[in-house]
């Protein structure tokens, strides 16, 4: 078939940041596909050398607006490791609920805002508004709910306050933790119209599919991990969190400001479908069933049903965040664990010299953070490993193998499957700036 | 009375003030039926050529940064920056304590010289702002305030005084009492004391007040013995873009 197409989508929309989709087929033969990043680089791990690790929250925590706790999280870990300290049992659950929240928020975000206006055949949510107005106001409320449990929790969600390396500054009391389970209980029904919403969108969903390495954290214990484990893969790696640099293999492309990586296989996926694909057996009975409804079992290979994905675990962080909240409340919090560290001037916390690893899943996959700390706890050399980053590598292979499927569409057609493509991965763009200039060397 | 045409735009940034904006609820509605959002990237696919106000998050950190806002400028009758990194620059500013080869180089390695990026510098360091929301992120209370009068057209001024008034309006203990370093003193208010509230202190990020309020910063200092450098790498933090060169 001697097809020529020419797919040039500048500043896609329905993403988080700036990227752009270049695909050109000259005669039936694909010449080139690229997923441009043009984000501005920020330079993040240039900008923390010198700077104290107890700061490190609060600047790396700008990186991401959506993602701002998974990145509070995790460079509060990677301190944490550097330094020796270990939190307690307390702490890690409220982290865990404020990941768990962060999660929520950004699936239903993804769900009803960036996804589902495909599925529905318009341009955004705005005609929505009049057509559909029900699920736009049911997304509005599910997006607040999460940040209200944030705000009891950590005083807000976008760059959260309270959490901090040693714990947080404010705990919980009875009154707040009731606070936090009525908006969660208020939340089931429209959680519930959420999964009959995808439900009947579903055949929607293109099922093109391409065999791929899915890396998430792995456990031996019975929960879904999302804030510690080792490292594995479905071609049966598995790793301690130090060694992941033996995933991530990031290297440069000329495209791309934001870095590639690639696993055992040429690339590899991260976040839900990931997640699904290595843990589903630990998900909560609710979210089972969300995947059987869905007819979905691992391993799926089929990169637009990441959004599927999601869903499940949105079932799944909503009723693990209600019972780790039911079980503080039956076993009372501990209010004198909290700590206001500031830079340390108390030395509250010990330092010394070290280097430490924090890996943590958040809503678009695995987040690293890598500190090196001199004896003062100054951070003298930084790596921050974007999931999105991770999977810029498995897009564009992705997008080589499905030009070939559908390249007897309309140029319209095909541009739209593209960018659904992207927006699947729900890639978060600002994070993974490592994102590159319109204007490149070779053009 | 017809709806003023609203566009949001983002430029350097990490989106967080715009997603402020998605998580007001069912409010968010009100808001849109009182405005014509003609253009909005990250929710929108729809565009347009003029607005009525232009709202904008993120930095200046290219020159295709510069071109672009430039560009918005000229197609808007009024301008709103929103967010630490469009008032004053924010974390992005920290970027100007290194040279830009050495941050390039550093995380790219070899590529660097691909990537290019200039000094941060905030909106108002290169085009006229009508209003400016600080913040990082906003204060949702203080955007929707703001926005009222740019839509009313009526002149907004941040008033010039330092987190401290909201602070000990809120009843907290002050951190240097605790023998802690905060910002609180030199900076703006409007966040009513978000942070102090919440039990962490005040890291200036929503820029530093005018000098006749600063000086009463410099006896709180003395009073509490603190290395003046204690408080200058916290200024770093989000004001260092003020250093730049504008580009207006």
């Amino acid at each position: 078939m001697s097809r020529s197409v020419n797919v040039d989508v500048k500043y896609l929309t329905r993403v988080e940041g700036h990227g752009n989709i270049v695909v050109n087929v000259k005669d039936g033969k694909l010449e080139e596909c690229r997923l441009e990043i043009v984000e501005a680089p920020r330079f993040f791990e240039a900008m923390l050398r010198g700077r104290s690790i107890f700061e490190a929250q609060h600047i790396t925590s700008r990186i991401c607006g959506i993602c701002a706790c998974g990145h509070t999280i995790s460079s509060i870990q990677a301190a944490e490791d550097a330094i020796g300290f270990t939190p307690s049992e307390q702490t890690k659950k409220l982290r865990k609920i404020l990941l768990y929240q962060e999660m929520l928020d950004s699936h239903l975000l993804h769900i009803y805002l960036l996804v589902a206006p495909d599925l529905l055949g318009v341009k955004s949510f705005v005609p929505l508004i009049d057509t559909h107005s029900n699920v736009v106001k049911r997304a509005l409320r599910m997006k607040k709910a999460c940040n209200d449990v944030c705000e009891i929790l950590a005083g807000r969600h976008i760059h959260p306050i309270s959490a901090i390396v040693g714990g947080f500054t404010k705990i919980p009391g009875e009154a707040e933790l009731d606070g936090m389970l009525n908006i969660l209980y208020e939340m089931r029904p429209d959680m519930d119209s959420t999964v009959e919403l995808l439900k009947a969108l579903a055949p929607g969903i293109p099922t093109f599919e391409r065999e791929t390495e899915y890396v998430a954290l792995v456990t031996d214990d019975d929960e879904y991990p999302t804030l510690e484990g080792d490292l594995g893969s479905t071609a049966g790696l598995r790793l301690d969190k130090k060694d992941y640099k033996k995933i991530t293999n990031e290297f440069v492309v000329p495209h791309s400001s934001a870095k590639h990586a690639k696993a055992s296989a040429k690339s590899y996926m991260t976040g839900a479908l990931a997640r699904f694909n290595l843990n589903a057996d630990k998900l909560h009975p609710k979210a089972k069933a969300v995947a059987q409804a869905l007819g979905m079992k691992p391993i799926v290979y089929m990169p637009y049903y990441n959004t599927a994905a999601q869903l499940i675990e949105c079932m799944h962080y909503m009723e693990e965040s209600i019972a780790i909240l039911e079980g503080l409340k039956e076993n009372g919090t501990d209010k004198s664990e909290a700590v206001t560290v500031g830079l340390n001037e108390l030395k509250s916390i010990e330092v010394h010299k070290g280097n430490g690893v924090g890996a943590v899943e958040v809503p678009r996959g695995l987040l690293f953070h890598n500190y090196e700390v001199d004896q003062g706890g100054k951070i003298t050399n930084a790596n921050c490993i974007i999931p999105t980053g991770q999977n810029l590598n498995n897009i564009e292979h992705d997008m080589s193998k499905l030009i070939y499927e559908i390249l007897d569409k309309s140029d319209e057609e095909i541009t739209l499957m593209f960018e659904m493509l992207v927006r699947a991965y729900d890639p978060c763009i600002s994070c993974s700036a490592h994102f590159l200039d319109v204007e490149f060397v070779g053009r | 009375m017809k709806r003023k045409k609203v566009a949001f735009f983002d430029f350097t940034c990490c989106e967080g003030c715009q997603l402020q904006v998605a998580n007001f609820g069912e409010a968010l509605l009100d808001v849109l039926e009182a405005v014509d959002v003609v253009e909005f990237r990250e929710v929108m696919s729809e565009k347009a050529d003029e607005y009525d106000v232009a709202i904008i998050e993120g930095s200046i950190t290219t020159p295709h940064d510069v071109e672009r806002i430039k560009d918005i400028r000229s197609r808007s009758k009024v301008m709103i920056a929103y967010g630490s990194c469009a008032t004053i620059g924010g974390i992005n500013g920290m970027k100007n304590s290194f040279k830009m080869d050495d941050v390039k180089s550093y995380v790219y390695g070899e590529s660097g010289k691909y990537f290019e990026t200039i000094p941060t510098m905030s909106v108002g360091q290169v085009v006229d702002v009508d209003y400016f929301v600080n913040g990082c992120p906003i204060y949702p209370p203080e955007f929707v305030k703001i926005l009222k009068y740019a839509l009313m057209g009526i002149p907004y001024t941040v008033k010039d005084e330092a987190v401290c008034v909201e602070c000990k309006a809120n009843e907290n203990e002050c951190m240097y009492e605790i023998g802690l370093t905060c910002m609180g003193p030199i900076t703006n208010a409007g966040c009513n004391s978000w942070c102090v509230n919440n039990g962490n202190i005040c890291y200036g990020c929503r820029g530093m007040v005018k000098e006749t309020t600063k000086n009463a910063s410099v006896e709180v200092l003395k009073k509490y013995d603190i290395p003046i450098d204690w408080i200058m790498g916290k200024y770093d933090m989000y004001n260092k873009s003020s250093e730049s060169e504008d580009m207006k």
